[in-house]
């Protein structure tokens, strides 16, 4: 279990800890985009570039590089400070009116930008992956991709056309850090605005009200416990759950008597 | 001579110099861009024509590219004379001249080849030369190969790469058959390391360093990998030593291989070198023919394939860790190291990549022995280099020479200068990840430390010379919309800080830039270097952070009085 140094504090890691996991366990606040504890590291958003002091004074990405033993880092250094204002500015000009990133960035001290913002001005995305790496590493559907290189790059279903793999779960929408994935359930229909992509919802057995993507039916013989319960719409399930509760309140009660 | 190689070196001696006369055609890409296809058929049919004995034959590219198409003409028994940018005409005026006199013409006779050298086995063999041809200069005291050191070089030009005869004829597998029989890995790890050999794509780490790591990380399969992603704008090393000797590259791949453990090999080649992906999958498949590749190589127990993989054209492939995404069927954007690639790299595999010249480069080692490689070059930087010479030169070509000669030495001394009657006022090393040094520093030695503390970089071996005639702000530029568009655009710093230099450069050269706009482009700079994810948005600054440095004046022609210096850019449009 190595012992390293953030900001000043001493602290002993888990073995294989990344330098980021070393930095929230010693409850240093360093906000991050492309960062998700139930995926692997990914490098690409750069805002947790922190300083090596020693054993080698470098400039890492905190998120991907391992905490080794004697490790001295220093999160507000002058070079990782620097580079992480620049990009917080170049994200500024791409997203030009997202709140999000601009209170991220206020945060850090950067309130304008010196770079032209972009034309497209209602650009939501930072391209930090987190989409398409849970919709193919965790979920495995491998719905979206990326599209496109350098400044051309975006994200998308395949020739942004009706995404073919995708089973509606609106992971992608539930780790976006900036809010961009827009998703609705609509008319019996779940819409991913984002991807042009859009999945028939199945009607509940209860109460027939469209609740759960046809495609993630299959989960139904995943999961076994309280199968009758995962079948139902969130309304019904609660008033079901409620009702074996109250059996089991009824029965225990008796059972005391 | 191993057994197994003895009927192979045999009839390659007999086809690198026949009874006949041998007619050689340069077919390397060079070659063919000046019109050597059309050259070799007009031979072809004069050939028929004239009833005349003889042989006629391709070869890769000798290095003289400024002169293709080049045609060699041996007599038996005697040196190959060499002749240059041959057209149709002079190519049938030759074949006539042989007919009837059978002797050789003296017009356009450029160099007599009046003695080879057989690096690996340390031979030189000479030649006689015809009395008429004594005013004719020889190969080796023609200025641009005279202070040339030829390692990677060996061959090209020499062999037909579609024969692996005729590579064996000139010692090729023999250091293979040597390894394999003699030596342990480790002993080849050592001697690759004594040699000092570093990694000629431009990295310049050890290259007995990196086969050491791989070596000795635990596991059953490993992997080598050669790297001929080659994509930086004029340069062309690797395509021509592919082109023009691909066995070469084989031997050291597979010695590698057996050095860290590996049985599995990826020769990865940008697919817009059809004829380098051509002459490369022949090799290997004559290499899998004659014992050299697959199941108990040479009969040594040594088990190692070697598959072609063709890249799809993104620059950064070249990058190990996205060419590595990309041999994995992923698309290609890199990863942050650590782990480095020698301790997981393909599958997650202990995998070695070095560059094609790395590889070529082993076998000769292996043959010689480190000491007598580090003994060429400079300490810390032994060998040699392949550069290609391009841009503003007299001498176009592919040229190779030992580490820590002078930039002056190789431009003017081989180079020839511009050769137009303007100075050379700098060079662009290492593509668009280099930088361009000024002609005030060409007294400098060509080391990787000393390119890099003048703020460019060896690099994989591109040279581009600029003369007075060039603007250096709007070469900056060119360079930065080459790595914005090339940017995988994986990582912010590198994605959108060079699009953002790029942007600062145009509206410069455009005349709308402000004398703030050079500290911004400094800050961005030093940013994106100091913040990139990898290799290509770590050196992408470089053309605009090397021209700012030695041509700032240029810089406030442009942001200050709205004048383009070299009336390049449209700055007062």
């Amino acid at each position: 279990m190595p012992t390293i140094v953030v900001d000043g504090q001493t602290l002993t890691v888990p073995e294989g800890a990344t330098v980021l996991q070393a930095i929230r366990q010693a409850g240093v606040h360093l906000p991050t985009l492309c960062y998700w504890e139930g995926l692997p590291p990914y490098g690409a958003c750069r805002l947790c570039l922190v300083d090596v002091v020693s054993p080698k004074p470098d400039t890492i990405a905190a998120c991907a590089y391992p905490a080794a033993e004697g490790m001295v880092i220093e999160t507000q250094g002058p070079r990782a400070t620097a580079v992480r204002k620049i990009v917080l500015e170049f994200l500024l000009a791409r997203c030009p009116t997202w709140n999000v990133i601009r209170a991220m960035a206020a945060e850090a001290g950067v309130t304008e930008t010196r770079f032209p913002a972009s034309t497209k001005a209602d650009e939501l995305c930072v391209l930090c992956g987190l989409c398409v790496r849970i919709c193919r590493d965790a979920v495995g559907a491998a719905a979206i991709g990326f599209i496109g290189r350098g400044p051309e790059r975006q994200v998308g279903p395949p020739f942004h056309l009706q995404a073919e793999a995708c089973i509606g779960c609106g992971a992608c929408a539930a780790v976006c850090p900036t809010d961009a994935v827009k998703i609705e359930d609509v008319d019996g229909q779940r819409i991913l605005h984002t991807w042009n992509t859009r999945v028939p919802l199945e009607p509940c057995p209860s109460c027939g009200q469209p609740y759960a993507p046809e495609p993630m039916a299959f989960l139904r013989e995943h999961v076994e416990a309280s199968q009758h319960l995962w079948g139902l719409c969130p309304a019904c399930r609660r008033k079901a759950a409620a009702a074996q509760l109250e059996v089991i309140r009824e029965a225990t009660f008796h059972a005391l008597r | 001579m191993p057994a197994d190689l003895e009927p192979l070196h045999a009839a390659g001696r007999a086809s690198l110099y026949p009874d006949r006369i041998k007619i050689t055609v340069g077919m390397a890409t060079c070659g063919l861009a000046a019109g050597a296809d059309a050259v070799y058929e007009a031979l072809s049919q004069r050939i028929k024509q004239r009833e005349l004995d003889a042989v006629l034959v391709g070869t890769g590219c000798i290095g003289f590219c400024q002169q293709e198409p080049l045609v060699d003409v041996r007599l038996p028994g005697q040196g190959r004379v060499i002749y240059t940018q041959m057209t149709r005409p002079r190519a049938r005026a030759l074949v006539d001249h042989l007919a009837q006199t059978g002797t050789l013409p003296v017009d356009r006779a450029w160099a007599v080849i009046d003695q080879e050298e057989s690096l690996v086995e340390d031979r030189v063999e000479r030649f006689s030369r015809l009395p008429e041809l004594s005013g004719v200069p020889a190969y080796s005291q023609q200025p641009f190969f005279a202070s040339q050191r030829k390692i990677v070089l060996r061959n090209c030009g020499f062999v037909d790469p579609a024969s692996c005869e005729e590579y064996v004829a000139r010692g090729g597998y023999r250091a293979l058959a040597g390894v394999l029989s003699e030596m342990t890995p480790q002993q080849v790890i050592d001697e690759v390391t004594r040699s000092g050999l570093r990694g000629r794509g431009g990295g310049g780490f050890s290259a007995g360093r990196k086969w050491q790591v791989a070596r000795d990380v635990p596991g059953e399969t490993k992997y080598v990998i050669c790297n001929g992603d080659e994509g930086d704008p004029g340069a062309y090393m690797d395509r021509t030593v592919l082109e023009s000797d691909p066995h070469s590259v084989i031997e050291g791949v597979i010695i590698g291989a057996y050095a860290i453990g590996a049985h599995q090999g990826y020769a990865y080649v940008r697919d817009e070198y059809p004829l380098a992906v051509e002459r490369l999958t022949n090799a290997l498949a004559q290499a899998e023919a004659h014992g050299l590749l697959g199941e108990n190589i040479l009969g040594s127990g040594f088990n190692f394939r070697l598959d072609l993989v063709r890249g799809a054209g993104a620059f950064v492939c070249g990058e190990e860790t996205a060419m590595i995404s990309s041999i994995e069927g992923g698309s290609g954007e890199p990863r942050p190291k650590p782990p480095y690639p020698a301790v997981a790299g393909l599958w997650g595999r202990p995998t070695v990549i070095n560059n094609v010249k790395t590889f070529s480069t082993v076998p000769v080692i292996m043959a010689r022995g480190g000491d007598w490689y580090a003994a060429v070059g400079a300490p810390g930087n032994t060998g040699t280099v392949v550069f290609s010479l391009v841009g503003q030169i007299a001498n176009t070509g592919l040229v190779e020479v030992p580490l820590g000669m002078t930039l002056n030495d190789l431009l003017e001394g081989i180079g020839g200068g511009s050769g137009n009657g303007r100075a050379i006022k700098a060079v662009q090393t290492g593509g668009p990840s280099g930088g361009c040094l000024p002609a005030r520093l060409f007294d400098m030695r060509i080391t990787y430390e000393e390119m890099t503390s003048a703020g460019s970089i060896m690099g994989s071996g591109g040279m581009v010379v600029l003369d007075e005639s060039a603007c250096m702000v709007d070469v900056a530029r060119y360079f930065l919309d080459f790595t914005t568009v090339e940017s995988c655009g994986k990582c912010t710093a590198c994605r959108e800080g060079t699009g953002h230099l790029r942007a600062i450069l145009t509206r410069i050269t455009q005349g709308q830039g402000t004398p703030d706009d050079l500290a911004l482009m400094e800050e961005v700079g030093q940013a994106v270097k100091a913040g990139s994810l990898c290799g290509l948005g770590q050196t992408a600054p470089n053309p605009a952070l090397s021209t700012l440095r030695y041509f700032r004046d240029e810089y406030e022609a442009h942001v200050i009085e709205h004048r383009c210096p070299a009336g390049k850019c449209p700055v007062g449009a």
